[in-house]
């Protein structure tokens, strides 16, 4: 039997030094980033005035609340609560039709495959990014110094906070296209109008509805926090009785914040079944 | 040369004319329909919120002018012809949009090494009993259902104002949020690799950690990062109820109508959202490529 040859391992480890050890730069940059991560955490901890005594007193005074809240009682204002939250749903409603409305036009401006000319393109994209860069109880705060307190205002502060966000998703809808539907309406004669009605618009509607009823399930829970800063709906009740401190009215008004989300998540996803047929479940 | 057009006898193509005509119809009757009910829903909604459109035309001048006097400075000349006089306050400004973005960053990770405990829970394939699993999801959905800034107002009350309230309550959100999206991911992986380590006769955390882990880590870190870019801005307006960061002089800027610092704020905020965004975007592509971006 004849011997196998000795293998060179000096020459070999000349040869791949990565093989036979990762330098220490490589070996050390994961625990190097998780100890910077936590460094950041422990500054973050000190910096924001955390400490255990805090925090246990902190838990002792939420166990005595959550103890407070029970059993989830709304005294006689059951009726007041019940419009707020068809005011909450109200306010959803509007303000995402009124977004949509409005985000579809300023949508084609911000697509690739309807505008090629970047110099355009540009600004629009930037206009719809500061918009979402605000959140919704900032835009509720302007638009009470213009409408006055109450739910118009809110409903005017998801309009646009959503018409920012639409305006992103519709124009990502529209880039996603299938480009042979516009060509043929091209080939056959029609107008630029006709391009988008009959090429583009059949292709995006249903993706676009999609969005859109996912939109109104996500704000049934903005409108119930705008009402914090006085824009209407269930939220000014809840901020009201959180004040004043009487927990068995907020652990309802959250208990009815859970259910209405609930029985709008369900109504929606039908919907959008109903709408999109079987491709939403790819 | 011409072209033959090959055209159906006259009775068959009235049969078909006559069938596509009322799928049609039934089509746009269907149409009309749900227009109709939701024109109705409508309505009824803008009843219930009290839409005034009266006011709105009235007081829409209000809201361009607005931007017309946040823009203008208190000598009443434009703010970008005076930097020093608009971002007069940037230093306290920084610092706070500093603290807010700190806030999320400590309410996203706790809520990540939190949600990243309960996920293997509440997954289809990995829960350990049916009942813990229906106990964890129910848990989550209650966490991220509940508006993080409600948690907010109410941890005020238990851990005092600042930063602290503004921080549990950003963890509390991100634990249901971060929890569901993990156990989505967990939902989809291949689990021949966990029928691989089971074989060995391995527990159910080895199966986890030996299995699962390897295959999650790169989702979980692009959820996270998305979860904090979206924290960010959260935490901008936790000021708002006394939970710490930027917030809090933005809300007395408006009420004050100390007209030029709130279009100074919000610029600051608007540009630190845009940072966040493009270094996590960053972040993500150079993590997982730029196919991962979802």
């Amino acid at each position: 039997m004849t011997k196998l040859p000795t293998p060179d391992l000096e020459g070999l480890r000349a040869r791949f030094p990565g093989v036979f050890g990762k330098p220490l730069s490589v070996r050390l940059a994961v625990p190097a980033l998780m100890l910077g991560a936590f460094g950041i955490f422990v500054f973050g901890l000190v910096h924001l005035g955390f400490s255990p005594a805090r925090m246990l007193f902190g838990l002792r005074q939420l166990g005595w609340i959550v103890m407070l809240m029970l059993p989830p009682d709304p005294g006689s204002s059951l009726p007041l609560y019940l419009k707020a939250l068809g005011e909450t749903l109200s306010i959803a409603l509007l303000g995402t039709t009124l977004a949509a409305v409005f985000a579809l036009p300023v949508s084609l401006l911000a697509a690739k495959n309807i505008v090629p000319s970047n110099i355009f393109r540009f600004p629009v994209r930037r206009f719809l990014d500061s918009i979402r860069g605000v959140d919704t109880l900032i835009w509720a705060l302007v638009w009470i110094n213009v409408v006055g307190l109450g739910p118009f205002a809110g409903v005017l502060a998801i309009a646009v906070s959503d018409f920012g966000a639409f305006g992103k998703l519709f124009s990502e809808a529209i880039e996603a296209a299938d480009r042979k539907q516009v060509e043929g309406i091209r080939a056959s004669g029609g107008s630029a109008l006709h391009e988008i009605r009959f090429g583009l618009m059949p292709q995006v509607l249903p993706v676009i509805a999609g969005q859109v009823l996912y939109f109104f399930e996500s704000n049934t829970r903005s409108a119930t926090i705008i009402g914090i800063v006085g824009a209407g709906g269930i939220g000014l009740q809840l901020a009201e009785q959180i004040r004043v401190l009487e927990w068995q009215k907020v652990s309802f008004l959250i208990l009815m914040i859970l259910v209405a989300v609930a029985a709008i998540d369900w109504i929606s996803s039908k919907l959008r079944f109903a709408i999109i047929g079987r491709r939403a479940v790819v | 040369m011409t072209i033959a057009v090959s055209i159906l006898p006259r009775p068959q193509l009235t049969a078909l004319n006559g069938a596509y005509r009322k799928a049609v119809a039934r089509k746009r009757l269907r149409f009309a329909l749900a227009a109709a009910v939701f024109v109705a829903a409508l309505a009824t909604a803008s009843f219930g919120a009290e839409v005034r459109l009266g006011t709105l035309i009235a007081h829409f001048g209000n809201f361009v002018s607005y931007f017309d006097r946040i823009l203008t400075l208190e000598d009443g000349t434009r703010v970008w012809t005076n930097f020093t006089e608009w971002l007069w306050g940037w230093r306290k400004w920084s610092l706070l949009l500093g603290e807010t973005i700190l806030i999320s960053y400590v309410g996203t990770l706790f809520g990540a090494v939190l949600a990243f405990a309960l996920n293997f829970l509440a997954a289809e394939n990995t829960a350990p009993a049916l009942w813990l699993r229906v106990v964890v999801k129910r848990l989550m959905e209650f966490c991220r259902t509940v508006p993080d800034i409600v948690f907010a107002l109410i941890f005020v009350i238990a851990f005092g104002l600042g930063p602290m309230a503004g921080v549990l309550a950003i963890t509390i959100h991100s634990i249901g949020a971060l929890g569901k999206q993990y156990a989505e991911i967990v939902e989809n992986i291949d689990m021949k690799p966990v029928e691989g380590v089971r074989s060995t006769g391995a527990s159910w955390v080895s199966c986890m950690r030996f299995a699962v882990l390897p295959q999650v880590a790169a989702g979980f870190a692009s959820y996270t990062l998305l979860r904090f870019e979206i924290n960010v801005r959260g935490a901008s307006v936790m000021g708002f109820v006394g939970a710490g960061g930027i917030g809090q002089e933005l809300v007395v800027a408006i009420r004050k109508f100390y007209y030029s610092d709130v279009s100074a704020i919000l610029l600051m905020i608007v540009l630190t959202v845009f940072v966040i965004d493009i270094a996590t975007g960053w972040i993500r592509g150079r993590l997982f490529g730029k196919d991962r971006r979802a």
